[in-house]
């Protein structure tokens, strides 16, 4: 070591340094080598892959919100609308971002806890480019507010959305019905129907009356922006747009005005009424009362306004005239009456003698007519116009009950009637087979009795009472009850008018028919059961009083209005259809609690034609729950 | 006036033409990636040239220092660099859960100027010891680098250290470090990986998990590498041209200006454009390992050969973390990422390498 010379040193030194340069380049390039086999493999071969990802990252498709389509009365006023008003919403964002941002919005105006929950409700449901409404119709105060803070909110949006109104509120509020935000159920049935796709960027759907039975038709068909979106999820640029279809307008067969008269004549009583154009089954006015304030619904009501709806014992959600379900009492006797002389049980001119009640062959049990003593020897236009209950019971006794079953459900007791709207019930048309399947007990002939003034088992809507009257204004043509008359095309504005949809023809004999009809309009005159209620209208009604018992009276017992509390008094039945001569208009009203027919339920069906037929507006309605003859 | 031109140009004379032109060619291409970068802020922009400026300054400045002063400057650099560590260690203030900062009236890293320090103080050691270089050289070497390695790793901040550790490894390579040190020692470090990996962080582990699956994490810090890689890939062979990234302009690159910045080069210029960024660095490497080899001088030989492989080293890391091979490690690009305190110390190791490159004669004499 120490005899090794300095210089032959540092020329090895130098050397073995050379080496470790060029190893030391050998590293480099090994490492430019990686880094460029990364990029080719990035750049060159999986280019189009992450294209496509930069694509997706930077187009999203922002679905466009068809306007829903209006429903207009048969006169073109407006029943439902839709009006603009802001939202607040917000992108999708990561959730720490998210909850930094909705502190911050809640600084700046009010979020309820409600609106908050229903806010990350919807985040979970919805699309992944979709905003998420946070808070509906805004304050201009709000958006002002929002727009001078928009910088430092990123994804929060102010966009106007449409709202519905319904101008006619709660007199409407069963025809209508409400539109209400998409919940996880409605969600899950759009997805079975397929029509998920159809509702992005849809906030409310149809939940009762017409805007649940023609939702399709109403909603339209949504359309798409493709949008240039930065990351935060703002839209930055449009760059293709597939414009919505807005859904259809609906003209209905319903009159406003109409509607709102029949509603104000039952006062503060209870109950239904359909009333049907009998040539086109077209409904006029379809009245369940008590209402409720539709616009309530749209954007999720208050618990407490919910829980006093649904608990009060006037049962407002409840649409009567659809799904209410009362014998028929008396109103059945007309169709009672055809089934006799079409059956050949009767012929118009035999007498029957009423000594006030029926009795079966060897009982003793006395079936009770509703006029003390009876009304002697009665034919069949007077057992109508009076009502006579003896008449009925030994001509349902003749018929039996499985002729007077199939006769009956040719007018459609016992069937939906098909009307455009959902919910409606079917009623109740007993028979033997059907007492067998319920109740496993054979049927007794006091049931046909009772059946023949339509008390026992029979239960009908006041929808099914007035598409029956119905027939027998027009001749027997079974039609189904529409609302909707016409739909509005959205490119062309041109109305397309709906079909009348007639079920069959009821072969009637056109003496029988004239019996019956005659019986009806003696019912308005001087001496039937509701000839009060027909003075001085200068046109012919045919109409049929009935009564529907709510309590059973003992034998021998008397039933007494007074000393019962209102409402276990009987419910007031009353068909009817005018002009007697050529029929335009057909009416079932039946008023809860109302006591008799011809007392509280034909004054209200009276206005509802003086109205229809002439044009008078009633002057004060209060229908009586007087004690006067059935 | 004809004396402070004398004066400049007697500043230039000390200056290396081919690694200034290709620092100012990198130069030229950040300033138009940082437009781009960030959506043509006027404040980045001209920020961007001042920093350029004073880098570029400093850099004339120390290649007209002869390499035998800055030589001197080696053991106290490192010496306060130490007692920095030390006082970090003892004073210094936590964020982001890591001890890196000292407050000396603004924020202040010691482990930068270690960058620098420890390979100055490295090589006056060697070149103080070259004609008796023995065995226990390399373990003092060694010592010299463990020291302020291990207080780095204890902030802790495992990639600076890392950082650190590669460039003392480097002078310790040049200086002649025996070939079955360096073989064992890897094969020691291999073994005792999953010791290392016992001592990392929760944070440290689940980088390195992220890098093998960005995905299970695709909103959280995956989506880092996520977004920079589908901006990459997407550039194709040439770019969607500068200014048109639309992970760049459309906000999906993080950092983009600073670390993530390879990421909007490579969607706006492509694998073409990549080819000629790595060409340009290895150019540089290039040139600066001809200076080493030329170098009269055992102290100008180990810088210039351990500052080119250093920033080769930092070029392979920020682009491996920004195309995803390297677990994400808060290293800019080097001439290319916005920053003056990187672009300061850079360019101050390009002047060192012109220093050494142009005071053969001088040094000679």
């Amino acid at each position: 070591m120490p005899l090794a010379t300095p210089l032959k040193n540092l020329d090895r030194e130098l050397g073995r340094f050379h080496g470790r340069i060029k190893a030391g380049a050998a590293f480099v390039a090994l490492l430019a080598v990686a880094l460029l086999g990364r990029g080719f493999y990035l750049q060159i071969m999986q280019n189009e892959y992450y294209n496509q990802r930069a694509e997706n990252n930077r187009i999203s498709l922002v679905p466009v919100a068809p306007n829903r389509g209006l429903i207009l009365d048969r006169k073109g006023r407006i029943l439902a609308e839709n009006y603009s008003a802001y939202t607040l919403e917000l992108a999708r964002a990561q959730p720490r971002e998210l909850e930094a941002t909705l502190a911050e919005v809640g600084k700046l105006i009010k979020i309820t806890p409600g609106e908050l929950r229903s806010f990350r409700r919807l985040l979970a449901e919805s699309h992944e480019f979709e905003t998420v409404p946070l808070k509906s119709k805004l304050t201009d105060e709000e958006v002002a507010i929002l727009a001078a803070n928009h910088y430092r909110l990123p994804g929060v949006e102010v966009k106007a959305r449409l709202f519905r109104n319904y101008q006619a509120g709660a007199g409407m509020s069963h025809v209508v019905g409400f539109i209400g935000r998409i919940n996880d159920r409605d969600l899950k049935a759009l997805r079975e129907s397929g029509r998920e796709q159809n509702y992005r960027g849809t906030v409310h759907i149809g939940k009762t009356g017409l805007e649940q039975s023609y939702e399709t038709v109403l909603h339209g068909r949504t359309g798409f922006d493709q949008m240039e979106t930065d990351a935060s999820g703002r839209a930055v640029r449009a760059l293709s747009r597939i414009p919505p279809v807005p859904g259809k307008d609906l003209r209905l067969y319903l009159d406003r005005d109409l509607q709102a008269i029949a509603e104000q004549a039952f006062g503060d009583y209870t109950g239904g009424l359909v009333a049907l154009d009998p040539n086109t089954g077209g409904v006029l006015a379809l009245v369940s009362k008590p209402g409720f304030d539709p616009n309530l619904f749209i954007d999720g009501i208050d618990p407490e306004t919910w829980k006093a709806l649904n608990d009060s014992p006037e049962r407002p959600m409840v649409n009567r005239a659809l799904r209410g379900l009362y014998p028929p009492g008396s109103t059945i006797k007309p169709f009672m009456a055809l089934a006799g002389l079409e059956l050949g049980v009767r012929k118009p001119t035999d007498l029957t003698v009423d000594p006030g009640y029926f009795s079966l062959p060897n009982s003793t049990h006395q079936f009770r007519d509703w006029k003390h003593g009876g009304h002697g020897l009665v034919d069949m236009r007077r057992a109508i116009a009076q009502s006579c209950d003896t008449y009925f019971y030994k001509l349902a006794f003749d018929m039996g009950i499985d002729r007077m079953h199939d006769y009956l459900a040719k007018f459609g007791f016992g069937e939906k009637t098909g009307i455009d709207l959902d919910g409606e019930s079917p009623g109740l048309l007993p028979s033997r087979e059907w007492k067998q399947r319920r109740w496993k007990k054979e049927w007794y002939p006091g049931e046909t009795v009772i059946a023949g003034i339509g008390q026992g088992y029979h239960l009908a809507t006041p929808l099914q009472l007035a598409t029956a009257v119905a027939m027998i204004a027009n001749g027997g043509k079974r039609i189904e009850p529409r609302l909707v008359q016409a739909m509005r095309d959205p490119f062309t504005h041109a109305w397309q008018p709906q079909p009348v949809a007639v079920r069959g023809q009821l072969a009637i004999k056109p003496e029988d028919l004239a019996v019956i009809r005659q019986g009806m309009i003696d019912t308005m005159r001087p001496g039937g059961t509701a000839a009060a209620a027909a003075a001085g209208a200068p046109y012919t009604i045919a109409g049929k009083t009935g009564t529907a018992q709510v309590v059973g009276i003992k034998q021998g017992a008397r039933y007494d209005a007074a000393t019962l509390s209102r409402k276990n008094r009987d419910h007031a039945l009353f068909i009817a259809y005018a002009p007697a001569e050529n029929p335009t208009i057909a009416v079932a009203v039946l008023v809860e609690n109302g006591g008799h027919g011809g007392s509280a339920a034909a004054p209200i069906a009276r206005a509802v034609f003086d109205y229809y037929l002439t044009g008078k507006r009633p002057g004060k309605i209060q229908p009586e729950g007087s004690d006067a003859s059935d | 006036m004809p004396r402070i031109s004398h004066w400049a140009l007697s500043g230039l004379r000390h200056v290396d033409g081919i690694l200034l032109t290709l620092v100012l060619l990198m130069l030229g291409i950040s300033l138009a990636v940082v437009t781009s970068a960030s959506g043509e802020s006027p404040a980045r922009i001209s920020g961007h040239l001042v920093n350029m400026g004073l880098a570029l300054l400093v850099m004339v400045m120390i290649a007209n220092v002869p390499p035998h002063l800055l030589s001197k400057a080696g053991p106290p650099l490192y010496v306060a660099g130490v007692v920095l560590l030390v006082g970090v260690a003892l004073f210094g203030e936590v964020r982001n859960g890591a001890r890196r900062w000292l407050n000396l009236g603004f924020a202040f890293q010691p482990s930068e100027l270690l960058k620098l320090a420890l390979p100055l103080m490295l090589a006056w050691y060697f070149h103080r010891n070259e004609a008796v270089l023995r065995a226990k050289h390399y373990l003092v070497g060694g010592v010299l680098l463990l020291v302020p390695f291990l207080l780095i790793l204890r902030q802790p901040d495992l990639g600076t250290a890392l950082m650190l550790g590669a460039s003392g490894f480097y002078l310790l390579f040049f200086a002649g470090l025996p070939w079955k040190v360096i073989v064992g020692g890897a094969a020691l470090g291999a073994a005792s990986l999953p010791v290392v990996w016992g001592f990392m962080h929760d944070y440290q582990q689940r980088r390195v998990l992220m890098l093998l699956d960005p995905s299970s994490d695709p909103l959280g810090a995956g989506y880092h590498i996520i977004q920079s890689t589908i901006a990459i890939g997407s550039g194709g062979l040439f770019g969607k041209g500068w200014m048109q990234g639309t992970q760049n302009q459309l906000d999906f690159i993080p950092e983009r200006t600073t670390d993530f910045i390879y990421a909007v080069f490579g969607e706006e210029f492509g694998y073409a454009g990549a080819i000629l960024l790595v060409g340009l660095y290895l150019a540089i490497v290039a040139r600066g390992l001809t200076i080493a080899a030329r170098a009269p001088t055992l102290f100008g030989r180990l810088m210039a050969a351990t500052l080119s492989l250093n920033l080769f080293t930092y070029v392979f890391v920020n682009m491996g973390m920004v195309s995803g091979i390297l677990p994400v490690v808060g290293v800019p690009l080097p001439l290319m990422s916005y920053g003056g305190t990187a672009l300061v110390t850079l360019l101050l190791g390009v002047g060192i390498m012109m220093s050494v490159a142009t005071h053969r004669q001088l040094n000679k004499s």
